[in-house]
């Protein structure tokens, strides 16, 4: 009896495989082509070794004194001097363990969510978490010298106005995107209302209106932290936003899924929560990030109401006068920062919708 | 149309602090601090060194007035401010002072509820040339292009001072102030006009700071100031009298090293200023060594001056127009007696 054996495949003919056929596939396929290829060469050529010399090369990385040669590479030596500045704002030296810890504590809840199985332990973890990271940076509980939100700055101040924006805005988001559906007329056009007034103005208004205009309404004396102020607009700002973007999951689910939560004699609101709000979060994800996102950038507008984020923090370390004309490298530092948490920010949305993802 | 409902707003905000209740001085004094307006960032007048400390003449001034309060330079609370902001918060008593390098206008004065204490720095309308060019003068500038930003006072100065000269200019307009420098920077145009304050951190921000020159010419009259709410002269009076001390100061030859030494001096002026004779401190509600205790702790005008945007400082300012008045200058103390 004949047997059949497996032979092995040949390998693909010399002219089919390799670098130089990849190239000639992608790169040389055509006149038109070759030429595009060459032109791209000739740009990367033009950019990459003076961005390289002057990033690297030809930078400084120390000295004591600003009495630097401007041409040639950048000067790093000013993010050095004044790279507490960048992260801590005017954060007390001696203090600054306590928003290095609160970092610290952020990953460690990020990566004890992953670990947990017991769901109480996990929501119980969430809740308490901005407590104390409250408690931690601004002081004043259990000995901690209180630090007034004036001297909070830097990155922290990006990364903790961002936070709060994004933890405060969701909930508030998908009650008045449910709000917004709602059958009930007032609560429909209350919330109709809030959403369009406030997509209607630019956030920039919204902090003018919390930074120059709230004061003089309320009686002479009552302060009212501007820091405070700028959160809650921000806030608002962002949960408008948010319930779009609910409102669009919500009609993306068919109706047979809200029809069946009735059947099985849920109420509205178990109905809500068991069964259509989890499967319209999930596919907001890749929206929602993107909002996020939008809103980590968006929070450098607090520099217009005199608060100091890490944009604004370069602004005012290049207006000390032992240290003019850096600016440069400043905002190169400050666009990787940016990158950086944006890109982060973003691959961590991935995974997440990686991990909910249930199609087969 | 804007400018209507700009003066609606600001008649609004007018209005709210004669409601408020006098006595800043005493509240000041009860707070324990001085709540002091500060920009976010002018270099020279008040910007953070690189250990966060706030440094510069609008910030030795808040300084003089806490020093004048609690004979402490150092009870201030920085609160940074935009240019925008600045009125509300004096308005709503957020800060006691502002002292934010604030022009001084007959509209400010008059409209928005506020008063200027006096100037604390004389500056004006500059021009800052690149040395190509040759000039000496802005008179000699006929022909030369300038980058300026559109829609802005500078812009309207400069072409009201060209036309009264019967010269002419180019123009390069740019949307900001950034912009404008960068443009300047690049050789796009062959000089730039801004305060004359500005002009000479902005020559330090230039590749080759040599290579540009301020000239001598002042177009416009911009006197900073500090700035207090309306209706509180005894408040008014201690922030005027703090400015005054350290003019005063200078004129005497009074300075943060012979303070204690000039404690034994006859001569009458100083005796009064320091607080050895007389009860000009008491009159203010303050004690009678406020005056030496600022001079001890911050130093007088010239040292201020010399050390923020001075000889001392990297910004090396000319003196000018904010010499004592008898030494060709326009800072006239009034008399301490």
């Amino acid at each position: 009896m004949a047997t059949y054996t497996m032979k092995e495949a040949k390998p693909a003919p010399s002219a089919n495989k390799g670098v130089v056929f990849w190239l000639r596939e992608n790169l040389f396929s055509d006149v038109k082509n070759s030429l595009l290829t060459l032109f791209g060469l000739y740009i990367l050529y033009a950019l990459i070794p003076p961005l390289l010399n002057w990033a690297i090369f030809d930078a400084t990385w120390s000295g004591t004194k600003a009495e630097l040669p401007s041409d040639g590479g950048a000067r790093w030596i000013f993010i050095v001097e004044k790279f507490d500045q960048f992260i801590y704002g005017f954060y007390p030296e001696s203090l600054h363990w306590r928003p290095n810890l609160v970092a610290f504590l952020s990953v460690a809840l990020l990566v004890s969510l992953k670990l947990l199985k017991n769901n109480k332990v996990k929501i119980g973890l969430i809740i308490a978490f901005p407590f104390v990271c409250f408690v931690l940076i601004s002081g004043g509980w259990f000995g901690l010298e209180v630090v007034e939100t004036e001297k909070w700055g830097g990155l922290m101040l990006t990364i903790l106005v961002a936070a709060v924006g994004i933890i405060a805005s969701f909930p508030i988001g998908i009650v008045l995107a449910l709000g917004r559906q709602s059958d009930m007329p007032v609560l429909r056009n209350l919330c109709i209302g809030f959403i369009e007034f406030v997509r209607g103005v630019p956030l920039i208004t919204i902090l003018f209106m919390a930074s120059v205009m709230l004061p003089l309404f309320f009686q002479d004396g009552i302060e009212f932290n501007k820091l405070l102020r700028a959160l809650i607009g921000i806030t608002l700002f962002q949960a408008a936003y948010i319930a779009e973007v609910v409102r669009g999951g919500l009609q993306a689910i068919p109706k047979g899924q809200y029809e069946a939560s009735e059947a099985l004699g849920l109420s509205y609101w178990q109905g809500m929560i068991l069964i259509i709000l989890p499967q319209v979060l999930k596919i907001s994800i890749p929206n929602l990030v993107g909002s996020f996102i939008s809103l980590f950038k968006d929070t450098t507008l607090v520099l217009i109401i005199g608060l100091f984020d890490i944009l604004a923090m370069v602004t005012l370390t290049n207006s000390d006068t032992n240290w003019l004309g850096f600016e440069t490298e400043g905002y190169v530092f400050v666009t990787l920062i940016y990158w950086v948490c944006c890109f982060s920010m973003s691959q961590y949305s991935k995974a997440i919708e990686r991990k909910f993802n249930t199609e087969h | 149309m804007k400018s209507t409902k700009l003066a609606l707003l600001f008649g609004l905000t007018a209005l709210v602090p004669t409601l408020s209740q006098a006595g800043t001085l005493e509240d000041v004094a009860k707070k324990g601090v001085l709540s002091c307006g500060v920009s976010t960032g002018i270099p020279g007048f008040s910007a953070a060194d690189s250990k966060g400390v706030w440094k510069g003449l609008d910030v030795d001034f808040c300084r003089a007035v806490s020093t004048a309060v609690f004979g402490d330079a150092n009870k201030v609370k920085y609160i940074p401010l935009t240019a925008k902001e600045r009125f509300t918060a004096l308005q709503s008593g957020e800060i006691d002072l502002l002292s934010r390098a604030t022009t001084w206008t007959a509209t400010r004065d008059t409209s928005l509820g506020l008063n200027f204490a006096g100037v604390n720095y004389y500056d004006g309308q500059g021009f800052l040339v690149s040395n190509k060019l040759g000039v000496t003068s802005a008179k000699e500038l006929d022909g030369a292009t300038f980058c300026i930003q559109a829609g802005t006072t500078t812009e309207l100065n400069l072409t009201d001072y060209f036309k009264s000269n019967g010269m002419e200019y180019k123009a390069v307009t740019y949307d900001t102030s950034g912009q404008t420098i960068d443009g300047f920077k690049n050789g796009r145009c062959d000089a730039v006009t801004s305060d004359a304050s500005q002009l000479y951190g902005l020559k330090l921000k230039m590749d080759d700071p040599s290579s540009v020159t301020v000239l001598p010419e002042i177009i416009s009259k911009e006197p900073l100031g500090p700035v207090v709410r309306q209706g509180d002269d005894a408040w008014f009076n201690v922030v005027r009298w703090s400015l005054f001390a350290v003019l005063e100061a200078e004129e005497l030859g009074v300075s943060s090293s012979n303070a204690t030494a000039m404690l034994k001096s006859e001569n009458p002026g100083i005796k009064r200023l320091l607080g050895t004779s007389g009860t000009i401190g008491e009159n203010l509600g303050l004690k009678s060594d406020w005056a030496y205790q600022i001079i001890k702790q911050v130093g007088n005008y010239k040292e201020m001056f010399d050390v923020n945007v001075g000889k001392d400082s990297p910004v090396k300012i000319d003196r000018g127009l904010n010499k004592l008045w008898n030494q060709g200058g326009l800072m006239y103390p009034m008399p301490v007696r």
